[in-house]
């Protein structure tokens, strides 16, 4: 049974419909069910044309969304995954390992949640420790040593809040990281293909390319507890997921990403095959340009595109 | 009835818990009286149980920097409101309100200036401005006072005080985490210091930049210091939190912090660590002729 969201029900009531009246033996009811069919594609077109940011926030969770591994299985041929950080252990909310992308060898790191609790329970809901942070690290640095480009996939409610994460220096973990990607000497193409979680995500997330799919969100904090801690009260994630501005358009405009990538209708959770199919495109396009710069090139453009981030003023008093 | 009635109307009894004069302050920690040029005189810790009291800005830098030395640099940069964002009130109010309520133009000082005669850049956080939270114009200083140390081959020295990321710009403030890393990659590869100074409290996206990356990250005592909040850690674990929890005490266990230093010792450390270091100063630079901006 398909997980519906709030706002997909006249959808979902609908192609019920249809699929009633397709079992009716004995009566031709053709003529009826392509009228409905009809009907239905308009309204999803109507539905999810204009999603608002906190419906996007839905669809980036749906538990049926398709997870890192899922994108990898699809566009990555001989993926082989690798594990650990080489200090403490391996963190299972953070995958890495190589495989080919339409022939290109690349390093492949992405964050994954499970799908169902025990899964999920296993990934830590995609929150990683300090370690996550320091196997891709790890990664990241071999894939530099041998020259090859990495792809990350951003999916992550935020760097795990835990006791120990804390002891073992999250922070210091993620500061590392965005340090060290910003001077790699090979190509970073980052993905949003769910959640993008504050330093969580960002964690992952420094390179030359900033892509987002387009049912996904990206900001300093989730709207829930944006709404708590600024409206004091849960009440308000939905009107903190507009203010917040973390959509993929939002942040196109704000020059904080540089594409969208398309989602099948509905989002990618009711077509992996297609969503994997416009993610694999997208980063071949990216790397095809990233490629054919000099490594001194790619490495003063990217700290030019993060001294760029931002807006400011001067005020004279 | 009762054994003790008032038999005269109109008495004023003082029920209000009595606020202490001005000159008088108690200590957080110990609950000390301490009269207050005594507590200035140390600075600003207590003068029994050694409790750091959180200061100002402009009071560290005084404490760092040589008398006078100090020229401010990007003094007019404000925040601007990117997203255009309302929550119980507009960003843009709330800047204009801690902007005449506070006298500083966002969270951070950023200028030259000399320590013990060698010329540095100094970086200072201010909490009492929005929680001391990083927007853009606190990344954008960050990241200028790192192209200026950059350009004159100075070391750099960052206090930090801040709640973490400012949510009123959203993803841009988690832009500014990579931005100012990036300037101190770019450092780091010019072999030029950078000292990160850890204050009460210096949390969630300062901590995961710019704060832990120092070549030596010195934490004043007791302060607060970690990703997460203590309250969230706490809420998303449902566990107690062990003593001390993320105190400089904690994170110097557990290998985060190079040393702990009181205040009154801080320059001295300061200025031990940079002889060590080494100058690389361009010969050229001339304090002097720096002028404020």
């Amino acid at each position: 049974m398909p997980v519906i969201l709030d706002f997909e029900k006249p959808i979902a009531e609908l192609e019920n419909k249809i699929k009633g009246m397709q079992s009716v033996a004995n009566v031709d009811l053709s003529n009826e069910v392509s009228a409905l069919e009809q009907k239905l594609e308009q309204l999803r077109e109507e539905i999810y044309s204009k999603l608002t940011p906190w419906q996007k926030v839905q669809l980036a969770r749906h538990p049926e969304r398709p997870r890192s591994l899922d994108y990898i299985e699809r566009f990555c041929e001989g993926f082989t995954e690798l594990h650990g950080d080489r200090l403490f252990g391996d963190d299972h909310a953070i995958v890495g390992g190589f495989g080919k992308i339409d022939g290109q060898p690349f390093m492949v790191i992405g964050q994954q949640k499970g799908k169902d609790t025990k899964s999920n329970l296993y990934r830590n809901f995609g929150m990683p420790n300090p370690e996550g942070y320091r196997k891709a690290m790890r990664l990241m640095r071999m894939a530099a040593k041998f020259n090859r480009p990495v792809l990350t996939l951003i999916d992550t409610p935020g760097a795990f809040p835990g006791i120990e994460a804390e002891e073992r220096g999250q922070a210091e973990a993620i500061a590392r990281n965005l340090l060290e990607m910003s001077r790699l000497p090979i190509p970073i193409i980052c993905v949003v293909i769910g959640e993008g979680a504050s330093g969580g995500a960002l964690g992952i997330g420094v390179g030359d390319k900033l892509l987002m799919m387009e049912n996904t969100w990206y900001s300093v904090i989730a709207p829930e507890s944006c709404s708590s801690i600024l409206w004091r009260s849960w009440e308000y994630k939905e009107r903190a997921a507009s203010a917040l501005k973390l959509t993929a358009d939002d942040l196109l405009k704000l020059n904080v990403i540089d594409r969208i990538i398309k989602e099948p209708m509905g989002g990618a959770n009711r077509d992996y095959d297609l969503a994997a199919q416009f993610v694999k495109t997208a980063v071949i396009a990216e790397f095809k340009n990233l490629s054919a710069k000099p490594v001194s090139a790619l490495l003063d453009e990217r700290i030019d595109k993060y001294s760029k981030m931002g807006f400011w003023g001067e005020m004279n008093k | 009835m009762n054994w003790f009635q008032r038999t005269k109307e109109g008495v004023n009894v003082d029920t209000e818990k009595k606020e202490l004069p001005n000159v008088w302050v108690k200590c957080d920690q110990c609950g000390e009286i301490i009269y207050k040029k005594d507590l200035w005189a140390n600075f600003n810790c207590c003068t029994k149980c050694g409790f750091h009291f959180r200061i100002f800005a402009k009071t560290y830098i005084q404490m760092i920097l040589d008398d006078k030395t100090f020229i401010t640099i990007n003094k007019n940069m404000v925040s601007v409101d990117p997203l255009e964002f309302t929550d119980t009130k507009k960003y843009s109010d709330r800047i204009k309100t801690t902007v005449s309520k506070t006298g500083i133009k966002d969270a951070i000082h950023t200028g030259y200036g000399k320590l013990n005669g060698r010329p540095v850049v100094l970086a200072v956080m201010d909490f009492g401005f929005i929680g001391g939270s990083m927007g853009s114009v606190v990344g954008e200083k960050i990241s200028r006072a790192a192209d200026a140390a950059l350009a004159h081959k100075l070391p750099l020295i960052i206090v930090s005080a801040s709640g973490g990321a400012r949510m009123m710009e959203g993803a841009l403030s988690l832009m500014q985490m990579a931005k100012t890393s990036a300037k101190l990659a770019l450092m780091h590869e010019q072999g030029l210091p950078y000292i990160s100074i850890l204050t009460d409290p210096t949390t969630g996206g300062v901590t995961a930049s710019f704060a832990m990356l120092g070549d030596v990250i010195i934490a004043e005592p007791g302060a607060l210091i970690g990703f997460a909040g203590p309250r969230v850690v706490k809420e998303a674990t449902g566990k107690d939190l062990p003593p001390g929890f993320q105190r400089a005490e904690f994170l110097l266990e557990h290998g985060f912090v190079d040393l702990i230093v009181p205040r009154k010792d801080l320059k001295d450390t300061l200025d031990k660590l940079l002889e060590f270091f080494g100058t690389k100063t361009d010969p050229h630079f001339d304090l002097n002729q720096v002028t404020e901006s």
